[in-house]
């Protein structure tokens, strides 16, 4: 299989050294911090472990010339979802160790592991043995030449601009019902509501 | 001429099983959200090399749309994590059997 992959390699010409040495530290990166979220036993570790496969990818991007997703993936993921992870982490006070040998499932870890195992691998035989084929090449206009913020701005605007306004329908139906499910019920019991500041009442009314 | 594009789809797997372990085997509800965040990274990562490989800026615009679908997707998941969580005080999702029979 590597060398098919190598075989791949070659293809696109040769490699030089500085991108061999810069994509194997970020693919060393990705897969310390990936390895890292699933085998942490404190979810704070698991979230600045996340972070750091994120800025991994966010390298392999630039490698790839999509810099203005390489920006995006820092800000939003790096800058807003981890940080939301972590807030949520130490709000609700589960920021302490887990153990976890144990395992109430029996036969449950090497069961997942060889199905996943079995699943990749098919994964990587089929990227060997079939060819990638577009009906229509280059729908949304080439990558080639021109920056890349240039492309994908005019393609957004263009092409896909249902698809972009929707996802502002999306972002506010996301941003509602976060506000009504993480909001206390409504019918709290006499003693809850004494511990309430008259502040936090008035927020709920207007919410 | 910069990497080909089997390598960067071959990490794109190996990413996206280390995040499907996780997903299958933490019980941590937190976790496992995190780990869902890994295989939508994997994707975003085939996404931008079919893109570079097909010469189509359509990959690109659509690992744009999968970033906003994950920040959606993280905000309404936390808050259904904090709802479950002043209930039940864990996030184990092996305690969350309430619609058992």
């Amino acid at each position: 299989m590597t060398a098919a992959l190598l075989t791949l390699a070659a293809s696109s010409g040769h490699p030089t050294i500085p991108d061999i040495g810069v994509f194997a530290v970020a693919a060393a990166i990705i897969i310390a911090g990936a390895v890292g979220v699933v085998v942490a036993r404190n979810p704070v570790h698991s979230a600045l472990m996340l972070v750091m496969t994120l800025f991994g990818v966010a390298v392999m991007f630039v490698l790839q010339r999509a810099d203005f997703l390489a920006a995006v993936q820092v800000i939003v993921y790096a800058g807003a979802i981890v940080v939301l992870f972590l807030f949520v982490i130490m709000f609700l006070g589960v920021d302490r160790e887990e153990d976890i040998r144990s395992e109430p499932l029996r036969g449950q870890r090497p069961l997942a592991l060889a199905l996943v195992v079995l699943s990749a691998t098919g994964l990587l035989l089929l990227g060997q043995v079939s060819k990638w084929t577009t009906g229509q090449p280059s729908v949304a206009g080439s990558d080639t030449g021109a920056p890349n913020v240039n492309l994908l701005g005019k393609s957004l605007y263009t092409t896909y601009l249902f698809p972009f306004e929707a996802t502002s329908a999306l972002l506010i139906i996301a941003v509602v019902g976060a506000v009504v499910l993480a909001r206390r019920p409504p019918a709290v019991s006499s003693d809850e509501a004494v511990d309430q500041t008259p502040g936090a009442e008035d927020a709920e009314v207007d919410a | 001429m910069s990497i080909g594009p089997g390598w960067y789809l071959g990490l794109s797997t190996v990413l996206f099983a280390i995040g499907a372990i996780g997903v299958l085997v933490r019980r941590n509800v937190l976790i496992m959200f995190m780990c869902v965040e890994l295989m939508l990274n994997a994707a975003n990562l085939a996404f931008v090399t079919f893109a570079r490989t097909l010469h189509d800026i359509g990959g690109q615009v659509l690992v744009f749309f999968v970033l906003v679908v994950a920040a959606a997707e993280v905000v309404v998941g936390l808050g259904i994590v904090v709802a479950i969580f002043r209930r039940r005080a864990s996030a184990n999702a092996d305690d969350l059997h309430l619609m058992k029979g």
